[in-house]
C-alpha cells in the first residue's frame, strides 16, 4: 500500500493561518485578565517605594520550626509505638547497649513527682539519639525532647517533620543567635518535659570529644532541675561523623549521680562540674569505679577530649583508647571457611 | 502519716487472721473472747534525700571527728559490711551498702588512701556468691575491688589470717579477722534490721573466729539471754559481745561505724497485702490472696522458693548514723524501736505466729527444719522487750510445712545434725557437751565454708541455741501442718488444723488460755508491760 505525505507547514498560507490563530488566542488571555489589572492592590502585590528594602520571609524552617504538635497525644502514642519497635530493635542489632548506673537514679524515681531532668551525655554519632532514647528509663523516657540541631535537622520540613514525630526532637539553634530555643526549652523543662542535650553541640570529628558548652548547665541553673551526666562509649565507631553506614558493634551507657545546681554558682562552673563528671564516667567505663574516683580526685581523669598533641599520635592515642572500651569490641563476624568441595 | 502498731482484741465481727506457712499462707479465725492480735506499726517515712543524709552522717560523725579528717595517704583502710543475711527480703537495688560505700569510697578516694580492703563480715556464715555481692555492694564496687583481691569475704577458719586483740576479765579472747586488727581504721557498714544488730556486735562476730564466738554462742549464754531484742543488762549475749568490744576499743583499730535502719516495707505489689490489717483488704487484695494461695497450693515447692526468695523488698532507709559505736548504736535502737515497738500489756498462754519462707540463715536456700525452730523459738519468741509474750510454760504454735528438706550447698552439716544430733538430743547443752566439737572441727565442714558456699560445720548447733532460751521457757511447741515424723524429730508437737493445735495446748494451758498472735509480716517488738 502507498503511503501518504507528511503534513508540512511549508507554504505560505499555512503559516499565515497559524500566526493568526496565535494572535487570537494571546488577545483573548489579555482581555480576561483585563478585568484583575484594573483591581490592583490589595488584589495583587504592592509596588515597593523608593529607596525601601523588604526584608526576607521570615523562615520556618531551621529554630523557628514548630514542634508543638509533636508532642500532642496522637504523636506521642505514634512514638510510643516506634520507640518500643523499631527504634529499640534498631539500636538493638547496631548497638547492643550495657546500660549501667541507673541505681543512682533510685531516689529521683522514687519520689512521689519524680521531677524533670536534663541528661548530658557525649556525642559520636548519629546511633547516640536512639541509643539514649531506649536506655532512659520511665518515667522520663515517655516525657523526653531531645535537643537537636536546628541546622542539621530541621533544614528541611521533611527532615524536621521526621525528626520531630520520631525523636520528640525540639530544633536547638547551636551559633546561639537568639534565646528563642532556650527561652522554650525552659518552659518545655517547666511543663515536666525532660531534656537531651548533648552539651558538645555536634557529633566528634575525628573520634575524641569536644569541649562541653554551657546548654545545659545554663538551663539547669534556669530551671533548678538536676543534670544526669551519661558517658556513652562506642557508638562513634559504630557510625560516626563521615561513615556511609552503620557497623554494628557493641555499646555501652553509663548514667552518673544527679548534679544539681549550686547556689550562685556561675554557669561556666556549673557546665565545668558537669563535663567533670562525664569524664569520671569515661573513665569508669573503660576501668572501674575506685579508679575512676581515685583520679577524679587528683583531677587526673583521662580527657575525653583526647591528648593535647595533634597528628598521627592523635589518633594512635584513639585506637588505643578503643581498645579498652566497648569499641574495641567488635560483634564476632560469621567466619566464612574455603568451600573445600 | 504511718500508724502505730497495735493490740486488737478479738471479738465475733473480727475477720480471719492471716498466718505464713513457709512459701505460701493460710487464715485462720482465732477464738472470740480470747484471743489477741499483736499488729506491727505501718511503715514509716523514708528518707527522702538518702545519699545526701548518708554523706551528712559521715561528715557529721558522733562522738569522733569527720570522716575526711580521720582519712590520710598511705594509711590502712579497712571496709567491713554485714552480709546477705541482712536484710529479709534482700531489698531493691541499690542497696544501703552500696550507697554508703560509694559515699565513703568518694571520701576515700580525696583523702589519697590506696591501701583500701572491703571484708564481707561473715562471720561462720556462708560466703555470699558472686550474684549476691554484687547486689549488696553494686556493680561498681564488684568490677573496682573483687579483681584486685581488694574485696573478699571473712574466713574464720583461716588461722594465718587472724589476730588475737586481747582479752577479758571474764577470759574471752578476741580475735578477729587479721586486716582488720592491722588496720589504721575500720569503718563497719551496718543494716539494722532489728535492735539485737549492730553496735559491737558487728565486728566482735561478723570478723571473729570460732574460738571467739564460741565464748557467747553457746547454751549457757543464750539460755541467759533474757532479752535479745530488749534491753542490754538482760542479755547476757549482749553483755559478753560489749565486754569483746572494749577490749576492741582498748587495744584495737580506730572504728568508724556506720548504722542504718530500714523501714518496715517489706513486700512488693503484688504481695503489699501482707502487710495490710485484714478488715481493710479490698476486693483486689482479697482476690490476689486467694489466686496466690490457690496457686501455691499447685507450684512445685522449688518453683515456690525461686518465687519468693526472687522478691525484691521496697524497703527504704529510715536513718543513718555514723562515729563512736556506742553513741551511734544508741540511736539506732531508738530509730529502730520507733518503727518496731508496739505497747502489749500482759503475757499471754498461746502464743501463735505463722513462719516465713526465710530466717536470716537461709537467704536464697531451704528453710530447713531446723531453721522453722530458730525462726520460731529464736527470733520470733524474742521479739519483745522486758518480758517475753507468752507466759513461762506456756504453748507456742507455729504454722510450717516443717518438711525434711535441706539444700545440701549452703547447709550440709544441718543434715547431719538432723540425722544425728537431733535424734540422740534436742537439749541445748546435752548437744553442746557431746556433739558440738565434733562439728566445728570437721576437715570436710570446714573445707566447704572455707571454699563453697556452706555455713560452717558448727551452725546448726548456733541456730539451735538461738532458740534455747524459748525453748526453756515454753512448756509445749507445737507445729501447725508440719510433717509429723520431722516436727517430732525437733521434740515439737504435730497438729493438723489450729483448733487441733488449741485442743493439744489445752492439755497445759487449760480451756480458757489467752491467746495472742504476734502478726507478720512486719516485724515489730512487743513491749511487754
Amino acid at each position: 500500500m502507498k503511503r501518504s505525505a507528511p503534513t508540512r507547514l511549508s507554504s505560505v498560507g499555512q503559516l499565515r493561518r497559524a500566526a493568526k490563530l496565535g494572535d487570537m488566542a494571546s488577545s483573548a488571555v489579555q482581555a480576561a485578565l483585563k478585568p484583575a489589572k484594573g483591581l490592583g492592590f490589595p488584589y495583587r502585590k504592592p509596588s515597593i517605594p523608593k529607596g525601601m528594602v523588604v526584608p526576607p520571609d521570615v523562615s520556618t524552617l531551621g529554630a523557628n520550626f514548630e514542634t508543638g504538635w509533636a508532642r500532642s497525644a496522637p504523636a506521642k502514642a505514634t512514638r510510643t509505638v516506634l520507640a518500643n519497635g523499631p527504634i529499640r530493635a534498631f539500636v538493638r542489632v547496631v548497638a547492643s547497649p550495657e546500660i549501667v548506673g541507673l541505681d543512682r537514679l533510685a531516689d529521683l524515681k522514687r519520689m512521689d513527682e519524680p521531677p524533670a531532668v536534663i541528661f548530658a551525655p557525649n556525642h559520636h554519632s548519629h546511633v547516640d539519639t536512639p541509643l539514649m532514647i531506649t536506655a532512659v528509663p520511665e518515667p522520663w523516657r515517655s516525657q523526653l525532647v531531645i535537643a537537636a540541631a536546628a541546622d542539621y535537622f530541621f533544614d528541611t520540613r521533611v527532615k524536621g517533620t521526621l525528626a520531630a514525630l520520631t525523636l520528640n526532637a525540639f530544633p536547638i539553634d547551636r551559633e546561639v543567635t537568639s534565646r528563642k530555643s532556650s527561652d522554650e526549652l525552659r518552659h518545655l523543662i517547666d511543663d515536666g518535659w525532660s531534656l537531651v542535650i548533648f552539651p558538645e553541640g555536634g557529633r566528634s570529628p575525628d573520634g575524641w570529644g569536644q569541649d562541653f558548652k554551657g546548654g545545659a548547665a545554663y538551663l539547669a541553673n534556669r530551671t533548678n532541675v538536676p543534670v544526669i551526666p551519661v558517658f556513652i562509649d562506642g557508638t562513634g565507631s559504630i557510625f560516626g561523623k563521615g561513615m556511609k553506614r552503620p557497623k554494628p558493634g557493641k555499646t555501652k551507657v553509663v548514667f552518673g549521680a544527679p548534679l544539681y545546681p549550686i547556689e550562685d554558682e556561675s554557669t561556666r562552673r556549673f557546665n565545668a562540674r558537669i563535663e567533670a563528671a562525664v569524664t569520671a564516667l569515661g573513665d569508669e567505663a573503660l576501668t572501674d569505679f575506685w579508679t575512676a574516683r581515685q583520679r577524679a580526685a587528683k583531677g587526673t581523669n583521662p580527657k575525653l577530649t583526647g591528648p593535647e598533641y595533634n597528628g598521627w599520635r592523635r589518633q594512635w592515642a584513639l585506637a588505643e583508647h578503643r581498645k579498652l572500651g566497648k569499641a574495641g569490641q567488635r560483634r564476632r563476624q560469621n567466619r566464612r571457611w574455603p568451600d573445600l568441595g | 502519716m504511718p500508724r502505730p502498731g497495735f493490740v486488737l482484741e478479738v471479738d465475733r465481727s473480727t475477720p480471719s487472721i492471716m498466718f505464713w506457712r513457709g512459701e505460701n499462707f493460710s487464715l485462720e479465725k482465732l477464738p472470740a473472747g480470747r484471743s489477741r492480735v499483736v499488729y506491727p506499726p505501718e511503715p514509716l517515712d523514708a528518707i527522702d534525700d538518702i545519699d545526701g543524709a548518708i554523706r551528712h552522717a559521715l561528715l557529721n560523725p558522733h562522738g569522733q571527728d569527720p570522716l575526711p579528717a580521720q582519712l590520710f595517704p598511705g594509711m590502712k583502710l579497712t571496709i567491713a559490711f554485714d552480709d546477705v543475711s541482712l536484710p529479709l527480703p534482700k531489698m531493691r537495688r541499690p542497696d544501703t551498702r552500696q550507697r554508703v560505700i560509694e559515699a565513703v569510697l568518694d571520701l576515700v578516694a580525696a583523702a589519697g588512701v590506696d591501701d583500701v580492703h572491703l571484708i564481707a563480715a561473715l562471720g561462720l556464715h556462708r560466703r555470699m556468691h558472686e550474684y549476691e555481692l554484687r547486689h549488696a555492694l553494686g556493680d561498681r564496687i564488684y568490677d573496682s575491688f573483687h579483681p584486685r583481691g581488694m574485696l573478699y569475704q571473712h574466713d574464720a577458719e583461716d588461722h594465718d589470717n587472724l589476730a588475737i586483740v586481747g582479752t577479758t576479765d571474764h577470759g574471752e579472747v578476741l580475735e578477729i579477722n587479721k586486716r582488720a586488727a592491722d588496720s589504721d581504721l575500720i569503718i563497719y557498714v551496718n543494716i539494722n534490721s532489728v535492735s539485737m544488730d549492730g553496735g559491737w556486735k558487728s565486728i566482735t562476730t561478723g570478723l571473729a573466729s570460732y574460738r571467739c564466738l564460741s565464748h557467747h554462742h553457746n547454751p549457757e549464754t543464750l539460755e541467759n539471754t533474757r532479752s535479745l531484742m530488749g534491753h542490754r543488762h538482760q542479755s547476757a549475749l549482749h553483755t559478753s559481745v560489749w565486754r569483746l568490744g572494749k577490749v576492741l576499743k582498748d587495744n584495737g583499730p580506730k572504728i568508724f561505724q556506720i548504722e542504718t535502719t530500714l523501714n518496715t516495707d517489706m513486700f512488693p505489689a503484688p504481695f503489699d497485702f501482707l502487710s495490710k490489717r485484714e478488715w481493710e483488704w479490698t476486693a483486689k487484695d482479697r482476690a490476689t490472696f486467694l489466686a496466690t494461695t490457690k496457686s501455691l497450693n499447685r507450684t512445685p515447692i522449688k518453683l515456690a522458693r525461686k518465687i519468693f526468695h526472687n522478691m525484691e523488698s521496697p524497703h527504704q532507709m529510715t536513718s543513718v548514723q555514723a562515729g563512736d559505736t556506742d553513741e551511734v548504736h544508741k540511736i539506732t535502737l531508738e530509730k529502730v524501736y520507733e518503727q518496731q515497738l508496739v505497747d502489749v500489756v500482759g503475757q499471754t498462754d498461746i502464743l501463735t505466729m505463722g513462719i516465713p519462707y526465710v530466717c536470716p540463715y537461709n537467704p536464697d536456700g531451704v528453710m530447713n527444719p531446723i531453721l522453722v525452730m530458730c525462726m520460731g523459738l529464736g527470733y520470733l519468741f524474742n521479739m519483745y522487750r522486758n518480758k517475753p509474750l507468752v507466759r513461762e510454760g506456756g504453748v507456742i504454735i507455729m504454722t510450717h510445712p516443717c518438711y525434711r528438706d535441706f539444700n545440701p550447698v549452703h547447709h550440709p552439716s544441718y543434715i547431719d545434725f538432723f540425722e544425728q544430733v537431733l535424734a540422740d538430743t534436742t537439749n541445748p547443752a546435752e548437744m553442746s557437751r557431746k556433739w558440738e566439737q565434733q562439728y566445728a572441727e570437721d576437715e570436710w565442714y570446714k573445707h566447704l565454708y572455707r571454699t563453697g558456699n556452706a555455713y560452717h560445720g558448727v551452725h546448726p548447733f548456733y541456730a539451735w541455741y538461738w532458740g534455747a532460751h524459748g525453748l526453756q521457757h515454753a512448756g509445749k511447741v507445737i507445729i501447725v501442718g508440719g510433717d509429723p515424723p520431722t516436727v517430732r524429730r525437733l521434740g515439737f508437737t504435730p497438729a493438723s488444723t489450729m483448733d487441733d493445735a488449741f485442743e493439744i495446748a489445752s492439755d497445759v494451758v487449760g480451756r480458757d488460755a489467752t491467746i495472742t498472735h504476734l502478726h507478720a509480716p512486719a516485724l515489730l517488738v512487743a513491749d511487754v508491760q
